[in-house]
This record gives C-alpha cells, structure tokens and sequence, in this order.
C-alpha cells in the first residue's frame, strides 16, 4: 500500500506516540519488577523507578522457600491451568466435532443448545447454588467442571473444522476407520493452530482466577492460588494506601515485607503469561477476528 | 448485498434440481436403512457428545431454571414444591432499597464512561497502528499492546495501587512538574473513583480492543488511498474519510453488542480497587447482589436482581439495534 515514500514529520510524531503507548504500558511492569528485587526497607524511602536500587532476591525466596503457603498456591495455579486447559481442551474439540459433522443425527439440536449459552446465564446466584448443591465448595473439582466449556471456544474450533476437506474424513472411513479414530487421528493433528489459541484462552482463564477461589474455595487454604493471596495482600493494603507499613520483626529479620512480596507475586504471576502469549499472537488474533465475525 | 443477486439464483438452481442444491447432506453410507442403523452407526459420536451434553444441561440450564427462586421465598433446605411462591415481592423490595439506586448509577455510570473511552481509544490506536510505517516496531506494538489484557484483575489492580500510592510514580511526576503541590491519595477519593476505574479500563484493555478495528482497516481497498493521493488529500484527511467510514459497519456492530454489555460492567474492578472510603461510588449492582445475595444468605433477594439486569440488558440491545436500522447502518439482528 505505502511502499517507498518519504519518512515525513508524521510519521516521526507517530513514532513518539506509540512510544508513548509502550512506555505507558511497559512502565507499571518494569516498576514493579524493580521493587520485587530491591530491599523491602530500602523501597519505603520511594524513589525507584525501572532499576533496584538495594539489589535483593529475598522478596522471591520468601515466596518459594520462607512461606510454606505462597509456594502451595503457586503449586495449585499451576496444578489447575494444567488439568483446567487439558480437559477444557478436550471437551471443546470433542463437542465441536460432533457438531462439525453435517450427517450427526443430533447436530442440530447440541448446536441449538450450545448457542443458546451465549445469550442466556442464570447468574451469579443461581450458579453459586448450584456449586454448592453439587457438593463442589472447597472441592478441587470447581477449578475444573464450571469451566470445562465456552459456547465461544468449541465455535470457534468449529468454524476451523468446517474447513477440512470432507475428502479426508470419508476416505478414512472407507478405510474402516470408526468416528473416534478418524477424531483423533486426523482432526486433531489437523487443527493444531486452533488448539493453541483455545488452549490459550483456557490457561489465561485458569491462571487468572480469582474469583471462583474467594467464592467456592476459601474454606480450604490447600485450594489458595497465587492470584487468590495476591488478591488478599491487596485487600489488607488498599485502604492503607500510600501510608508506609514497617512490617513486623519477623519479616524485618528477612529484609521483607507484605508490600514487596506483593510485588514479587505479581511478577511471578505475570511471567508466564509473558512467555506464552506473544508466540500465540498469530493464531489468536485469527481466531477472534473469526470468531466475533461469526457472532 | 444478498438482496441485488437474489432474483438470479432461483433462476440459476431451477435446471439443476434437488440434487445439484449446496450443503446437502452426505450420501448414507451402505446399510443404512432407517434410523436405527444410523443410530449404530454413529455411536462413537455420541459418545463423543453425550457428556458434554449433560454437561450444559447441568452447568448453563440449571442455574436458569433458578431464576425461579426470585418469586420464591427460597430456602435452601426446603425442596422445589415446599417453596412458598411470593410473586413480585421481591422486585418491590429492590425498588424500595435506596442502595439499590445507588448502584445502578454506579454501574450505568462507569459502563458508559468505559464504554465511550474504551471505544474511542481503541479506535484511535487502531487508527495510529494502522498508519504506522516501521512494519517491525509495528508488530512490537501491538504485540506489548496486548500484554495488559492476559493478566489479572488482581494484577492490574496491584499496578493501579502502586503508580497511584502516595509515594508512587503518578505523584512523583505530577509534583514535579508542578500540577499537583503535594501527593494526593487518589485511591481515597470517592469524586476520582469513576475515573480512576475507566483509566485502568482503557489501559488494560485498548490493545485488545484494536484487534478487530486494526483487522477492518486492512481489509481496506488500497486504491482508495492511492486515488486520495493523486487528489492530494493528507495522511489526516484520508484516516478520516476513507479509513473511518469504511470500519463504520464494525464499529456500529460493536458498538450495539457493548450497549447491551453496558450493564454487565462486572464487579471485580471495583471489588478490588474499592475500599471503605470510595464504597458509595465503588458499589455496582453485581456487587450489591454479592453482598445481599451470598453474604446476607438473601438468595432469592440476589435472584432478583440478577433478573433485573438481564431484562435491562435485553432492552438496551433492543433499542441500540432498532436506532441503527433507523439510521440505515449496520445491525446486528
């Protein structure tokens, strides 16, 4: 479209202006990076920006070996987007092949049901009743089974299947291959590219949580994510905003505090968000740009 | 568009009969005589979905059929038929409650703030990235762009604490360049919460947004820019009456989706950045459901409410729809 023309003033004001945008994003993340690592007490004093000034890794060792419950919850976020993303997966590229095949008998009626989701939610009380009438409170299980499917997600691989050549799936038939067999051995590998923006989805979904947490699980600390303790810190810090706490001897002792833990936590929650998405970025943005047309 | 060619098809298919129409299904495989053996024959399939059906049934339908509870004076340890049905006493209850008044302006409040602002910045980005020249620092933007929308809540809610705490970054920059002359709290003002709530909105999710704005600009005919350059129009003019306009069904569509969303702003912002002293303006209906419904045991009470949005949410999609129709652009049904 614009191949080889002049570098103007708008293009440079431009320029500054996405700088702008990176800056004012990546800054929050640099800041809170450098505080994670600099000396708890040292940090009161204010004053640090994108470098540690008092270079410390006691923030990160109180986590994973100091606090025999912070590294549990790191234990069970990555227990539940592990197992969450593996039977989310399933489930979705189960159903959204039943729902590809034109000649399934049921097509039509699982498609009808699967749609109506979308539009139509009991709520948050109901759904909590629900939980709780299911047994599932304080249960490992409620990371699992409310989340299992998104009407969203098995459309989205179903719109990706339905552009697999039918030749494949009737000439393995022709061979004696069953539906499960023809599922798994030629869809699935066939449709890896939507998998992984799925899977994405799912692990971002499982590693943010929160919520399910404080409402279904706070009766069982075996069941703390790291999300959930991040959200507890800020829930003693916030009204105290601003307003230095010294910390107790013991954590003095360490060269920490809630606040730096707190730090650490977050960047330990970001990073493997960090790690996983820019690979993905291709295919996501395929998948929701296909997705919301098809809504 | 559909509708210029449509007197052609019947005319079209008619030779070609029954036989030659698209999307029919399948020939039957041999030895599939009636519906039983169809039924045989694809039992691996339903296998396949069976659980996955009792699955919706038991985690999407269920809690609708709960709906019920909110006509009900419902009590957990009575069964469905030992329920006493109290008809609409507790939507009058609701609308006796000042609190409840109190979050609906909340909500509707920050839904529009964050809906004007989140559009607007997500189209400007769109816009911006879209007229970008330098292909590899363009993806690098976008690619840091969308950062904010993969963390947490609780993440954001961290980094909002952090920049804005008395001895904070915002504080520091602001004081120093002389806007402010000493630290504010800004996490302690119940004027600034709204504010404060769609800044950490548009942050966390502009990039994101873009996408599909960014995705329309490409599909943009590029003979339309060259014909604007022969005409001398600027880089300025042509963002706003070529690319602008030609997003504008995108931007009608998502515009009638997020109106209907408008009450739906959830409640985990203001869960996690509210505190004691912001509460009357951090109180949204989703959290007042929470408080009553959960934490005062008020089942039937939170029932209520959550029909209320629904039904508010219905109207609102309605009326968005039916004043794009009138206006000729886009819609969505």
């Amino acid at each position: 479209m614009m191949k080889t023309r002049k570098i103007t003033v708008f293009d440079i004001v431009l320029l500054i202006m996405m700088l702008g945008v990176i800056i004012v994003t990546l800054y929050p993340f640099l800041n809170i990076l450098a505080i994670s690592l600099n000396n708890a007490t040292d940090t009161a004093r204010g004053g640090i920006h994108i470098l540690p000034r008092d270079f410390t890794i006691a923030n990160y060792t109180e986590i994973f070996g100091g606090n025999a419950n912070l590294l549990s919850a790191f234990g069970m976020s990555v227990l539940r987007t592990v197992v969450g993303t593996i039977t989310g997966i399933i489930a979705s590229t189960m159903l959204a092949y039943t729902i590809s095949r034109r000649d399934f008998v049921f097509n039509r009626p699982i498609s009808f049901i699967l749609v109506i989701t979308m539009f139509v939610s009991g709520g948050l009380i109901p759904e909590y009743m629900l939980i709780r009438d299911l047994g599932l409170m304080n249960n490992f299980m409620v990371y699992i089974l409310p989340m299992l499917l998104t009407a969203f997600n098995v459309i989205v691989i179903r719109s990706f299947m339905d552009n697999i050549p039918m030749a494949l799936t009737e000439s393995a038939k022709m061979d004696g291959a069953n539906d499960f067999t023809i599922f798994w051995r030629i869809i699935i590998p066939l449709c890896l590219p939507v998998i992984a923006t799925v899977s994405l989805f799912l692990a971002v979904g499982q590693w943010n949580n929160w919520f399910d947490t404080y409402l279904y699980a706070r009766g069982n600390s075996n069941l703390s994510t790291l999300q959930y303790e991040l959200m507890k810190i800020l829930d003693n810090t916030n009204v105290s905003q601003g307003a230095v706490t010294s910390g107790n001897a013991e954590f003095i002792a360490r060269q920490t505090n809630p606040q730096s833990i707190q730090m650490a936590i977050t960047i330990i929650a970001t990073v493997p968000i960090l790690l996983v998405y820019p690979f993905l970025q291709r295919y996501f943005v395929t998948g929701l740009t296909l997705g919301a047309v098809k809504s | 568009m559909s509708k210029s060619i449509a007197p052609v098809t019947p005319q079209a298919e008619l030779p070609l009969g029954k036989s030659g129409k698209k999307g029919q299904r399948p020939q039957r495989a041999p030895g599939e005589k009636n519906i039983w053996q169809r039924l045989n024959n694809q039992k691996a399939l339903i296998l396949m979905s069976l659980p996955f059906v009792i699955w919706l049934i038991i985690f999407r339908y269920i809690p609708v059929f709960g709906w019920t509870m909110a006509f009900q004076d419902y009590k957990p340890q009575q069964t469905f038929f030992e329920q006493e049905w109290v008809g609409l006493k507790h939507f009058q209850d609701l609308f006796n409650e000042p609190q409840f008044f109190r979050a609906l302006e909340n909500t509707i409040g920050m839904g529009v703030l964050g809906l004007v602002f989140g559009t607007l910045a997500a189209i400007t980005f769109a816009l911006l990235l879209n007229e970008m020249r330098f292909t590899k620092f363009k993806k690098l933007t976008q690619t840091i762009s969308y950062l904010p929308h993969f963390v947490s809540w609780v993440i954001v809610a961290n980094i909002v604490t952090t920049m804005l705490s008395v001895t904070g970054p915002v504080n520091g920059l602001l004081t120093s360049i002389g806007i402010i002359d000493g630290p504010i709290n800004f996490m302690a003002r119940p004027g600034m919460f709204w504010g404060l709530i769609t800044t950490a909105e548009v942050w966390k999710s502009t990039g994101w947004g873009a996408i599909i704005y960014f995705a329309a600009m490409a599909g943009v005919d590029p003979q339309l820019y060259e014909a604007a350059k022969v005409d001398g129009a600027s880089r300025f003019r042509q963002m706003w009456h070529i690319t602008l306009p030609s997003i504008r069904p995108v931007i009608i569509v998502l515009l009638i989706l997020n109106i209907g969303n408008l009450i739906n702003i959830g409640f985990e912002k203001q869960m996690l950045l509210g505190n004691n002293i912001v509460a009357d303006r951090a109180l949204v209906i989703d959290l007042y459901a929470l408080n009553y419904g959960i934490g005062m045991f008020r089942y039937s009470f939170g029932t209520a409410i959550g029909i209320f949005k629904s039904v508010i949410s219905v109207i609102l999609i309605v009326i968005a729809n039916t004043f794009a129709k009138k206006i000729g652009e886009g819609r969505v049904f």
